[in-house]
């Protein structure tokens, strides 16, 4: 049945990605280490299935049925949508049979018919002629196999598993690889997206991770914690008719990829320009402009507050979001293309900008601080014991571990009852945290209307997955505590929306006398973080804005101050990974056109 | 240290012990540190790769050895290990120096330092800031028993009178140290510019109490528990004068008058039974 093929079609041996036509469901399956192609067949009458295997000329064949050599098949069905998949003016082209088996199989980058011969035995099957006219054929979105709701709330794993190869393929096959893609576009740091995603489908999967490396130095960590959803993937053209490709789980496949099959390389660099630069903060916009500068040639040394490097992946983003692991390996990844990260230093204590600059002999600073300072509401009782900001609760159970308490030393927030203020990621990460460290009940208290939340739509959907609660259009307005200074109450107020405000989303007006009063034991405050003053204190030629951030040049990210560069939410105020990493490659870029021209 | 040399290593050269060894004295070597450092900063210690991190207040600094000295006491797991380490040993993690120095005057009239139990080590590095900018500094130092007196003879160094007193009279003055600061400012208030109190916190806000009647300036050291001590975390909110602050960049020092005391121990408590679940198992 499986047997020869036009060799300028596809080679011998070759895996095959087939779907149903009518549901584009994939018809691959796989069991432990055994691969098939899995259908339902109707032969005299009796129902039964048949594995064929998935590579091309190899005869392996398995059933429930007693086929024989020369049995023609009476129906041939898909598995998933119970259709008949046997076309019947096409009879096969070696022996005649009346009837033949249309797939879709994924080769070339596109998506084409192929037949197989409902014979037994009967060598035929492949393409023909006509199927040189390229057709469209949807194949759906395929999804990351994810960790049970059920089972993830008890641990800090990672909860989607990422894909397999053979599903990162038929996902790249969904991709037109468009002349004019609009996805680049959607990208801060510019990713040759269609090109990545061709070798994806090639199954060049070590070339497409060196691919996005071109411009994007830590694959493993955007693919995750980018949202996708509004730039590459809301730009993609299929979308317009479909749902987009999966480009994030894609990019994380192959940076995954990458690492597991120990495949890492470190780029050739340009040679030494014996300039030196350093970088304040080891965070995303930091480690952007490091791993640039660093290829460029010139000496890079990053300095690092906390004792572990890596910003906001390493205190902010829980381990079932981001793996430690993930981010220590691409901590790695910078050092060993040369850049030197001193962790415990604080600048603007133990050195300031301008002794970096005059005494130190660094040509150039980038400062990337982040926003790291926590915003509380300031209403009665938001000192009791148990509210924290997200900054505090995040920072102990991710950066000091406190999960694994007494084992770590820091303490770990328990409590029965969590409030978590606020509706962004930050606070689904808190209210997701408070689950896994035991909490019975794990609300979010927003002041808006679900619809405004800013938090990313695969954020919210796994915490109510987990069994976060939500209550919508509720404000705090007083904490109530016991006499030992603990937590036991909060007073909400309930709110309506008014007209939209300058950020566009309409804003929360308190209803009156809707004061209602709910038990918790334990509240986070996530509701944004602002600029931390220390090393803009002890700058004090640095020019700020009216809410303290660095005023700094929107394209090349140069501030007012000779030689200091800036980027990431110490300039924007508090955003996204991404746009601290393009808001770096910006930087970078004139960094070193800064460097070059200087004598 | 140089910069460009990769790891720092905090090592400890020198090793005291007081009070039973219950209170420690350790000098490190950590030549930025104690060339940056200036009194009223603290640092942030972190002993292994599991161990929390704790804010110290740097009691004493020497920019020519470059070395600072931290003075601590036992109380849980983390001081217990950084107890254990003795000379030669290396620290896993030093930041500093931390929070708002003092601002440091000279003025006309003379400086009042009160110093309780473990609070003398941090009161020592101020007042001998002051007395160095030309103040002349008076001391009182107090501690439940002789045995746990501690840095006597730093304070009498640079004090042009130090006043000492023991909980049960087993060296100076029989009572508390508010005793002798209330007859010292009922005789002399007029000499004294302001009040320096540091001590544990029902000390100090006895000490806030007392002044307040004098209408006397009193200075206050805050510590309440920190996470990373660069005002990221909001762990260590203390309210002054009704408002919310960070121990760790407005702080530790405060105007003594507008700390919200009952709130600052209250907040001291929060793992209290963590911190005995964790000392507990470190003993095991």
């Amino acid at each position: 049945m499986f047997n020869q093929i036009e060799p300028k079609y596809i080679k011998y041996g070759s895996y095959l990605h087939l779907y149903c036509p009518h549901c584009k469901k994939t018809l691959n399956i796989e069991k432990k280490e055994d691969k098939y192609i899995h259908i339902n067949i109707i032969y005299k009458g009796k129902s039964g299935y048949l594995n064929l295997s998935p590579y091309l000329n190899i005869f392996e064949v398995e059933s429930d049925l007693p086929l024989k050599e020369g049995d023609i098949l009476d129906d041939v069905i898909c598995p998933h949508c119970k259709n008949s998949l046997l076309v019947k003016d096409h009879p096969c082209d070696d022996c005649k049979t009346p009837e033949v088996a249309e797939f879709i199989v994924s080769a070339f980058s596109k998506l084409i018919p192929f037949y197989i011969c409902t014979k037994y035995g009967c060598t035929w099957h492949g393409l023909t002629k006509r199927d040189e006219k390229i057709i469209k054929i949807k194949i759906p979105r395929q999804d990351m196999i994810e960790q049970d709701p059920k089972l993830r709330i008890f641990n800090f794993n990672e909860v989607p598993y990422g894909y397999s190869s053979e599903l990162a393929v038929i996902e790249a096959s969904r991709c037109m690889q468009c002349t004019n893609p609009k996805c680049i576009e959607g990208c801060p740091v510019a990713i040759d997206i269609p090109e990545f995603i061709r070798l994806v489908h090639e199954e060049k999967f070590v070339e497409a991770a060196r691919k996005i490396k071109e411009t994007n130095a830590l694959p493993a960590i955007t693919g995750r914690v980018c949202p996708q959803e509004t730039q590459c993937e809301a730009k993609c053209i299929l979308g317009l008719y479909d749902e987009p490709v999966a480009i994030g789980r894609l990019e994380r496949f192959v940076a995954d990829f990458e690492r597991n099959t120990n495949a890492v390389e470190i780029p050739p660099k340009k040679k030494p320009t014996n300039k030196k630069v350093a970088i304040v903060g080891s965070g995303p916009a930091g480690l952007t402009v490091a791993a640039d500068l660093v290829q460029l040639g010139h000496g890079v040394t990053i300095f690092e507050a906390l004792h572990e490097p890596g910003g906001v992946l390493t205190y902010g983003i829980p381990d079932f979001r981001l793996p430690q692991k993930i981010v220590t390996s691409e901590m790695n990844y910078l050092k060993n293309l040369g850049v030197k990260i001193i962790l415990n230093s604080i600048i603007g204590k133990l050195y300031t900008v301008d002794e970096l600059l005059n005494k130190m002999g660094f040509d150039a600073i980038f400062i990337a601080v982040g926003a790291g300072l926590p915003i509380f509401m300031n209403i009665e009782g938001e000192n009791l014991n148990n509210i924290f900001s997200a900054n505090e609760y995040l920072t102990r159970i991710n950066l000091m571990q406190a999960y694994k308490f007494p084992d770590y030393d820091t303490p770990a927030p328990r409590a029965r009852k969590v409030a978590v203020m606020g509706g962004g990621n930050v606070t689904m990460d808190c209210a997701r945290t408070a689950l896994r460290m035991g909490a019975e009940e794990s609300v979010v208290i927003y002041r808006r209307s679900e619809k405004e939340m800013p938090a990313r739509n695969e954020e919210i959907h796994h915490a109510v997955e987990e069994g976060v609660k939500f209550e919508f259009l509720t404000n705090p307005i007083k904490y109530i505590g016991n006499d030992k200074g603990f937590i036991t109450e909060i007073e909400c107020i309930r709110m309506r929306l008014g007209e939209p405000d300058q950020s566009g989303r309409r804003r929360p007006i308190p209803i009156d006398g809707s004061n209602i009063v709910f038990d918790f034991d334990m509240a986070v405050i996530a509701i944004g973080a602002g600029p931390n003053p220390i090393i803009l204190d002890s700058t004090p030629d640095l020019p700020l804005n009216k809410w303290g951030y660095i005023i700094a040049n929107d394209k090349t990210g140069k501030t007012k101050k000779e030689k200091v560069w800036s980027g990431g939410d110490i300039v924007t105020g508090a955003a996204t990974v991404i746009s601290a990493m393009g808001a770096g490659k910006q930087a970078a870029k004139s960094i070193d056109e800064f460097l070059r021209n200087k004598k | 240290m140089t910069v460009m040399s990769g790891d720092i290593m905090y090592e400890i050269l020198n090793k005291k012990s007081y009070a039973r060894n219950t209170i420690i004295n350790i000098r490190i070597e950590a030549a930025e540190i104690a060339k940056k450092c200036q009194p009223g900063e603290f640092v942030i210690v972190r002993v292994n790769d599991k161990g929390e991190r704790i804010p110290l207040t740097i009691a004493d600094n020497d920019e020519v050895a470059g070395t600072i000295t931290l003075v601590f006491q036992i109380i849980g797991k983390t001081t217990a290990l950084l107890a254990s380490l003795e000379k030669g040993a290396f620290i896993k993690d030093l930041v500093g120096p931390l929070g708002t120095p003092v601002d440091i005057k000279k003025y006309n009239k003379k400086i009042l330092a009160v110093g309780g139990g473990t609070g003398i080590a941090v009161l020592h590095h101020i007042a001998k800031g002051y007395q160095s900018a030309g103040n002349k500094v008076i001391s009182i130092v107090g501690a439940k028993t002789q045995s746990y007196l501690i840095m006597k003879q730093e304070m009498e160094d640079f004090s042009e009178k130090t006043f000492v007193c023991t909980d049960d009279g087993t060296e100076g003055h029989h009572g508390f140290v508010t005793q002798i600061l209330q007859k010292e400012l009922e005789e002399n208030a007029a000499n004294y510019e302001m009040v320096i109190a540091i001590g544990p916190v029902v000390m100090m806000e006895a000490c806030c109490k007392i002044t307040k009647t004098f209408n006397m300036k009193t200075m206050v050291s805050l510590n309440p528990i920190m996470v990373d001590g660069t005002g990221m975390c909001g762990a260590c909110r203390v309210s002054i004068d009704g408002k919310t602050r960070f121990a760790c960049v407005h702080g530790p020092q405060f105007d003594g008058h507008k700390v919200d005391f009952p709130l600052l121990l209250k907040r001291q408590t929060t793992y209290l039974e963590d911190e005995r679940i964790s000392l507990f198992k470190s003993i095991k």
